[in-house]
């Protein structure tokens, strides 16, 4: 065997050089937009002035994280075809996000879902707990991006993990506190120009070794790995843990507060919906992308090489750009991951720091009669203080296993917030106590399935068995949430409710008195 | 000012609810057939899968290739019938409704 050497894992100039141009005209872009940011419409949803090809693109900039990148491209060039069975469910709770949510929640709400939820409503049991719901999924999302950076920023930099969270967090909360969703927005957008137009470049230069034919690529592969990689081998097991995994990231795509905020950055619902069409066929162009740099990586540096940078994989991308393109190409896709990293929690702090603001304060502790400089005051405050947080839980949970953790964002999203969401939009009956015992139901039964189960009682707790056999317990907490919705809904009926129902429907399907 | 009751009985309104639904629902049942097809195939029917075809691909990369060039079909389906059907729709109602 030839021997082998990477500057992975080394401060490479090029990249460090590319990341600062990034993070410099991120800033330029966080000034100016700063300027512009005066009125809470500005902070959470920038101004509602983002077209529909921008928010496509800025969706797809909030769904493809540096995990979903150099994991999945890891995933695949260690086990072959499983990984493109991973990324698929993650692409196909976008339909389900356009037939069923974006139309709605951006007629009848402001900024947040909750708002759609509280709609005909009591506000504050309702705003709590959509809080609760929101918060949740915010936090397990956000520590598990912020612990895979410090350790991605480590293995491609040979930066201190301390050091790699800390420089992600400050960089984040400048965008965040100054900028806004406006700032926030613009660096998604050009994170996610620069990850497909890289991702491209690579996938053209794999390809190249191959003479532009996949199935030469996928024949390589075949010989030097067996026929096992380009069919699935042992990602579905067992079959009812596959589809509750699959409800959980079908269902939860459209309940990821993050992602639904989006929708009130654009000026109607004509927009919206364009939107999720270019966020769809972005996303899954990236996802076929990353299933060809994976198998690049499998026959072009080799399964060996991979494992021995990182037992999961996930320098194979970086593996790959080195092998096809230089130190230089390295360095770009290095900058590019760094960025991606950036821009993800960005937008997930923003989301965040919006249900405190604009929930909690605005709606349940000043019972609406904040006004909005207050409110700005608090969303920026809460801006800094998950900015904090998120570091402080980044350091507090280095080296553990925070793998479930976004399956756990996932399952709470599919089983808290989307079955309140959708039976505020559709059922007239729907009632205070039912909207908060669905989101309850939804959020503690998801949360006690996962802990007894094989990925956090086993892998985490370190139980021999595991006390409930499946991985994700969406099958189960997602149709609970429902049932306890009308259940809630019979037991505490609420005319006021269904009187407002009419007033919905004509600003929902007409869009009618939309802000 | 439109009038919300009166554009609750409109029969053109329980129409444009009704076929929102009807087709966002005949949607939302393609891509869950389509995905969870391709779930139970790859639980119960995987030999399925590997079967070549010509000789470098097998069947179950173009499926799972399909199922992504699907997901975002179906979304573009979606939009074209509400740019052009539904919008028109609603702008005729709340046209009437300023009469």
């Amino acid at each position: 065997m030839q021997p082998f050497s990477t500057t992975i894992g080394q401060p490479n100039a090029l990249s460090i050089t590319l990341f600062f141009a990034f993070v410099a005209l991120t800033l330029v872009i966080t000034y100016f937009a700063a300027k512009r940011s005066k009125t809470a419409s500005d902070f959470y949803a920038a101004g509602r002035s983002v077209t529909g090809f921008q928010n496509g693109l800025a969706l797809a900039g909030d769904y493809m994280s540096a995990a979903s990148f150099l994991g999945i491209a890891g995933l695949v060039s260690l086990k072959g075809y499983d990984g493109l069975i991973y990324s698929i469910g993650f692409l196909v709770g976008w339909p389900i996000v356009l037939f069923l949510i974006a139309e709605p929640l951006r007629n009848l709400g402001k900024y947040t879902f909750a708002d759609v939820v509280a709609y005909r409503l009591r506000q504050k049991p309702v705003r709590i707990a959509a809080s609760v719901g929101s918060l949740t999924t915010v936090a397990f999302y956000l520590i598990a991006q912020m612990v895979g950076s410090g350790s991605l920023v480590k293995l491609m930099f040979g930066l201190p993990y301390e050091l790699a969270v800390i420089i992600v967090g400050a960089i984040m909360i400048a965008y965040v506190l100054f900028g806004g969703m406006l700032a926030t927005t613009w660096v998604q957008i050009i994170k996610a120009v620069l990850l497909l137009s890289g991702a491209t470049v690579m996938v053209f230069l794999v390809l190249a070794h191959f003479g532009f034919n996949p199935g030469r690529m996928f024949s390589a592969a075949a010989a030097r790995y067996g026929d096992g990689v380009l069919a699935p081998g042992g990602l579905v097991a067992n079959p009812l843990d596959a589809v509750s995994l699959g409800i959980a990231l079908m269902f939860g795509t459209a309940g990821l507060p993050h992602i639904l905020m989006r929708f009130y950055t654009v000026p109607d619902a004509k927009a919206a919906r364009k939107s999720v069409f270019y966020a769809t066929g972005l996303i899954g162009y990236f996802y076929i992308l990353t299933f060809i740099i994976g198998f690049g990586a499998m026959v072009l540096v080799g399964q060996d090489i991979i494992t021995r940078i990182d037992k999961g994989g996930n320098m194979a991308a970086l593996l790959l750009a080195e092998a096809t393109g230089g130190t230089v190409f390295l360095g770009f896709i290095a900058a590019v991951a760094f960025a991606t990293i950036l821009a993800v929690v960005a937008g997930l702090t923003l989301a965040g720091a919006t249900t405190f603001a604009h929930d909690l304060y605005v709606n349940v502790f000043a019972a609406g009669r904040a006004t909005e400089t207050q409110e700005i005051k608090v969303a920026k405050r809460a801006t800094l203080a998950l900015g904090v947080l998120a570091i402080g839980l980044g350091i507090a949970f280095k080296g553990q296993n925070v793998a479930f953790m976004v399956g756990l964002a996932f399952a709470i999203a599919a089983s808290a917030n989307f079955p309140a969401l959708l039976m505020s939009i559709l059922w007239q009956r729907f009632s205070t106590f039912g909207a908060t015992l669905s989101i309850a139901t939804g959020a503690l039964t998801a949360t006690t399935l996962i802990i007894l189960s094989p990925t956090v009682w086993v892998d985490v707790l370190g139980n021999p068995s595991a006390i409930f056999a499946w991985k994700n317990p969406a099958l189960i907490s997602m149709p609970a949430a429902f049932l306890a919705g009308w259940l809630g809904s019979l037991l505490r009926p609420e005319e006021e409710a269904e009187k407002k129902f009419a007033m919905l429907k004509v600003r929902n399907y007409l869009s009618v008195g939309a802000e | 000012m439109i009038s919300v009751t009166n554009v609750l009985q409109k029969a053109k309104f329980l129409e444009l609810v009704r076929r929102k639904w009807t087709i966002s629902l005949i949607l939302t049942a393609a891509i869950l057939a389509i995905y969870f097809g391709f779930v139970l195939v790859l639980a119960f029917g995987k030999q399925l899968l590997m079967a070549k075809i010509g000789a470098h691909m097998t069947l179950g990369i173009l499926v799972g290739l399909g199922v992504i060039l699907a997901a975002w079909v179906l979304t573009g389906i979606y939009v074209v019938w509400a740019n052009t059907s539904y919008d028109k729709a609603v702008s005729e109602i709340l046209a009437e409704e300023q009469e």
